[in-house]
């Protein structure tokens, strides 16, 4: 038998979006898929994951510890499954990439990293060197294909299904080396910077976090996501979850305006399947000039407030 | 207790890359090399581990050619206490990587393993998880913060919704994120000193370990390039052209 089981990625509430851009990626793979939802009391986000167009069941594995992120409990459950499927798929989110590569090892495989293209059941396409080469990569066809999907690179699958949902217990005991404590989100009320199609990003030349309120409130004027280079991160201008490129996300909005960011490769790395490019820099020969379908060599201090203006 | 530390070897992260002509991979001839970025972390961590008491013994760990050996001599100078090279001819994939690993840590009775959260050419961002699941051991991925208190670590990780902590008993596998601290540089006279610091090499194959269940890399190819787009006079014509674009 062959078919693909896809790890369902939630908050315990809401399913992510990552879970049907894995959904796209099963869809051009081409062959029937599952979709396991692990965690506690997760009715409502299998009820979810049962909309993604194509799914064939939902399998709700419930359990108290499984309520908690750690990945040794998730890994030795979804190997607890993994029997007649050909293809373990995840997000490539911190949270599959904390995940999938334990279960690749508890079955003994290696893991396709990031796939950005389907070539066959076996063949993909992958970016490496932060996105400055793309290698066709075949997986052994004996074992179990177990990978990332490079979520910036697919499209969600629509929400017009209704699968079956069916529950389990869990398989496993809960372990006990591995405590969750707490997470602390940096995130506010703005759109979600994976999912946004409009995100506007500042860097270090935005010289102090009460300056960041200048990208919060243009991005709040258009409803945008909000993001920023690792150096504005380190200065700490803005939390972590900010962060776009190589080391932080990578995103696919259809406009990206980066405001005063050099663009270091590890930086564009993160953009480079957006739609369109703005950049804002005061210097005219800034390497973002280079990608950017829309450059301005300006102040980004006269140019913020005045686009407010103009849009307000 | 002893701390492993993983060194690669890889393209130094200024390098412009490119894609060799005949698609087998890319350009590594006069190129620098350096330590993985997120390895030196890994490295400042454990040193400052074992200078706040908490460890006995860094060891520096690369598998790899010859070559590698510069990378371990560095990561001496910084001030592991001794290096191993696992010397593999060809270029190993992470779960073999992370099975080497697994016997080293028998070998040395080690109680914490201080890795990359990503090798900055294949950014697989496997190994680490590899080795914990392996081992049996808990995994604290992306680490800005680690806290050490008698035989647990408290760790603050970098994960998409913020930050996020985990507490996991020793021995554990950490891969580090690039705030985690701030790696020191390396002195004249500590490069002179870490050529007397014993390196021990060990062929893969002692450890008992072979590639199994590969991937093949069939073709390298550039990336498809974006072009480069027009540029406007003025805040007025930026909001003009996005207009007209359809984006606002
Ligand atoms: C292993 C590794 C991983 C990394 N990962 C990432 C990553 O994920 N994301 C990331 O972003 N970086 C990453 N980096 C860092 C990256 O190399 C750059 O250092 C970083 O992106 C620079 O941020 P910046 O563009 O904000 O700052 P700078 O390079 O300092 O650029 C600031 C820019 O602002 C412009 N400027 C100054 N004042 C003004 C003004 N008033 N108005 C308009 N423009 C102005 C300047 O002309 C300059 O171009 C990584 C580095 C390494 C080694
Ligand atoms: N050949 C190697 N030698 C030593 N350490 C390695 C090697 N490959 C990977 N590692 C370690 O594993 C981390 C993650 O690598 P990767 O899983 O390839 O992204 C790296 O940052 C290193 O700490």
């Amino acid at each position: 038998m062959s078919n693909i089981l896809i790890i369902a990625e939630h908050d315990g509430q809401n399913l992510n979006p990552s879970t049907a851009k894995c959904a796209q990626c099963a869809t051009a793979i081409g062959l029937p898929f599952d979709i396991a939802v692990l965690g506690s009391s997760i009715a409502d986000v299998a009820g979810q994951a049962a909309t993604i167009a194509g799914t064939g069941t939902v399998y709700a594995v419930d359990a108290a510890h499984l309520g908690d992120p750690l990945a040794a409990n998730h890994a030795q459950e979804v190997v607890a499954m993994a029997s007649g499927y050909s293809h373990i798929l995840g997000p490539s989110t911190t949270f599959g990439r904390d995940l999938m590569p334990r279960i690749a090892a508890l079955l003994g495989v290696n893991q396709v990293t990031d796939i950005s293209a389907v070539e066959g059941s076996h063949h993909f396409k992958r970016p490496i060197y932060a996105g400055n080469a793309v290698v066709d990569v075949v997986a052994p066809e004996a074992v179990t294909v177990v990978a990332t999907v490079r979520v910036a690179s697919w499209k969600a699958v629509d929400g017009s299904g209704s699968a079956a949902i069916e529950s389990r217990p869990a398989a496993e005991a809960a372990v006990t080396h591995s405590r969750y404590i707490d997470l602390q989100s940096g995130g506010g009320e703005r759109p979600d910077l994976q999912t946004a199609s409009r995100v506007i990003s500042g860097g270090r030349a935005m010289g102090s976090k009460e300056n960041f309120d200048l990208i919060y409130s243009l991005a709040d004027l258009i409803g945008a996501g909000t993001g920023a280079s690792r150096a504005a991160v380190d200065a700490g201008f803005c939390p972590n979850d900010m962060q776009v490129g190589q080391t932080g996300k990578i995103i696919a909005p259809d406009l990206y305006i980066a405001f005063g960011i050099s663009g270091a490769i590890q930086h564009v790395t993160g953009i480079k399947d957006a739609g369109t490019i703005v950049a804002v820099n005061k210097d005219a020969d800034a390497p973002i000039f280079e990608i950017a379908d829309i450059g301005l060599a300006a102040d980004l201090f006269n140019v913020i407030p005045e686009m407010k203006q103009l849009l307000g | 207790m002893k701390i492993l530390v993983g060194i690669k070897r890889v393209i130094d992260y200024n390098v412009r890359i490119r894609v060799k002509s005949d698609g087998s991979g890319v350009e590594t001839d006069g190129v620098k090399m350096s330590i993985n970025p997120f390895d030196e972390i890994a490295l400042e961590e454990a040193l400052r581990i074992r200078e706040a008491g908490n460890a006995d013994e860094v060891i520096v760990v690369s598998l790899g050619g010859n070559e590698c050996q510069q990378q371990l001599r560095t990561g001496l100078a910084m001030g592991a206490d001794r290096a191993i090279q696992v010397d593999s001819a060809e270029s190993l994939q992470p779960l073999t990587i992370a099975r080497a690993f697994l016997k080293l840590v028998e070998k040395e009775q080690a109680g914490l393993v201080m890795l990359g959260k990503q090798a900055i050419d294949g950014d697989n961002s496997q190994t680490a998880q590899m080795l914990a699941a392996l081992w049996g051991r808990p995994q604290a991925t992306f680490a800005s913060a680690v806290e050490l208190s008698g035989n647990k670590a408290m760790v603050t990780r970098e994960v998409d919704a913020g930050l996020e902590r985990i507490e996991v008993d020793l021995p554990a596998v950490i891969s580090v994120d690039l705030r985690l601290n701030e790696p020191r540089f390396v002195k004249l006279p500590d490069i002179m000193k870490a050529k007397r610091k014993p390196l021990e090499v060990i062929p893969v194959e002692d450890l008992g370990v072979a590639p199994e269940n590969d991937l093949q890399f069939t073709s390298h190819t550039p990336p498809p390039v974006r072009e480069k787009g027009i540029m406007v006079e003025d805040a007025a014509q930026l909001v003009a052209e996005l207009k007209t674009r359809g984006l606002l």
